[in-house]
């Protein structure tokens, strides 16, 4: 029943065996290579911090604008700071797993079962994602607010309760779903037509897919930051109460 | 697997996405309508509304992206196969 896609495997895992627990082999190796490549790019670009930025530092500062730029519209110019390296770890995590899975010719090493792709097109990495972004917006409101914060869930009528606590559980599942679908929908699209044409037309798919990329990243963390954002902000009287 | 399930799961996978494709093509259609309209009406906000567009648009895909991963579901990892 399996169909063979070009040797797309999905559903098909080289599985660790860590006491008893099973892991996703494929999907930590590209992870580690995912933040090698962040913790190398960021060394090398402040290994030598000049006055006038060139080169690699250069870029590197042009990033960490642009994800202080989403943190800022979303959380708000006075309490962004202390968010901004979650949202932008996010960021750069994410577009480098999407990046890294589609420019890298992965095929060309071969495991035992199951294929290396990017870390985000498989379900557990960005449920992960998505779990923590849950945590850290509760742990924002809680920490800001105390227990004043479950407040919201009867803000403006009580009889909105149910779709309040309703919300919480579908902003992680849609976090995750979009995410991961839309990674593994590019992989299968090209995969298809790698499978049906073998040059040149998949390539329009795979730029396509490479800017879907990006802004599936850009959209997780600015939704993390827009949970973030909604979780601090009062109602504005409370504020002003004490 | 039963030649029955395989087909109605096929059936149904391919329903799935292209039902699921419907309704976020035509909201995604009308909300670039609007934001072409907003950025002729107003072109110095061009850049706010292009953020706008492609966050509500993602968030209209996404409901696509659900269909795709019922789909997936049923073709790769179908829970009736036996």
């Amino acid at each position: 029943m399996m169909i063979n896609f070009a040797a797309l495997e999905v559903g098909k895992h080289f599985y660790w065996h860590i006491g008893k627990l099973e892991v996703h082999g494929q999907v930590l190796i590209v992870t580690w290579i995912v933040i090698a490549v962040l913790v190398i790019l960021s060394s090398l670009a402040t290994r030598n911090l000049k006055r006038i930025p060139d080169g690699l530092q250069n870029f590197m500062e042009y990033a960490l604008e642009f994800v202080q730029d989403v943190a800022k519209t979303a959380i708000g110019e006075r309490e962004y700071r202390p968010w901004l390296p979650f949202v932008g770890t996010f960021f750069l995590f994410i577009l480098v797993s999407n990046w890294l899975g589609a420019l890298v010719p992965w095929k060309l090493i071969t495991l035992p079962e199951g294929e290396l792709a990017a870390p985000t097109s498989d379900i557990n990495t960005t449920v992960a994602l998505a779990l923590l972004v849950s945590g850290l917006y509760f742990w924002a409101g809680i920490s800001k607010k105390g227990l004043g914060y479950f407040a919201r869930y009867v803000q403006p009528t009580p009889i909105l309760l149910p779709i309040n606590i309703l919300e919480d559980f579908t902003k992680p599942l849609s976090l995750s779903f979009r995410l991961f679908g839309n990674i593994l929908a590019d992989e299968l699209v090209v995969g298809v037509l790698v499978f049906l044409v073998p040059v040149f037309v998949p390539l329009p798919m795979m730029a396509l897919g490479l800017f879907a990329g990006s802004i599936q990243a850009l959209i997780f963390a600015t939704l993390a930051a827009t949970y973030i954002g909604e979780a601090l902000e009062g109602h504005g009287e409370e504020e002003h109460g004490h | 697997m039963n030649p029955t399930v395989a087909a109605a799961s096929v059936i149904a996978a391919s329903l799935a996405v292209g039902l699921a494709s419907l309704g976020p093509g035509l909201g995604q259609g009308n909300a670039a309508s609007r934001a072409v309209e907003g950025i002729a009406r107003q072109p110095e906000a061009d850049g706010k509304i292009r953020g706008t567009l492609l966050l509500s648009l993602a968030f209209m895909e996404a409901l696509t992206i659900y269909g795709l991963v019922v789909a997936l579901v049923l073709l790769f990892a179908n829970p009736f196969a036996g």
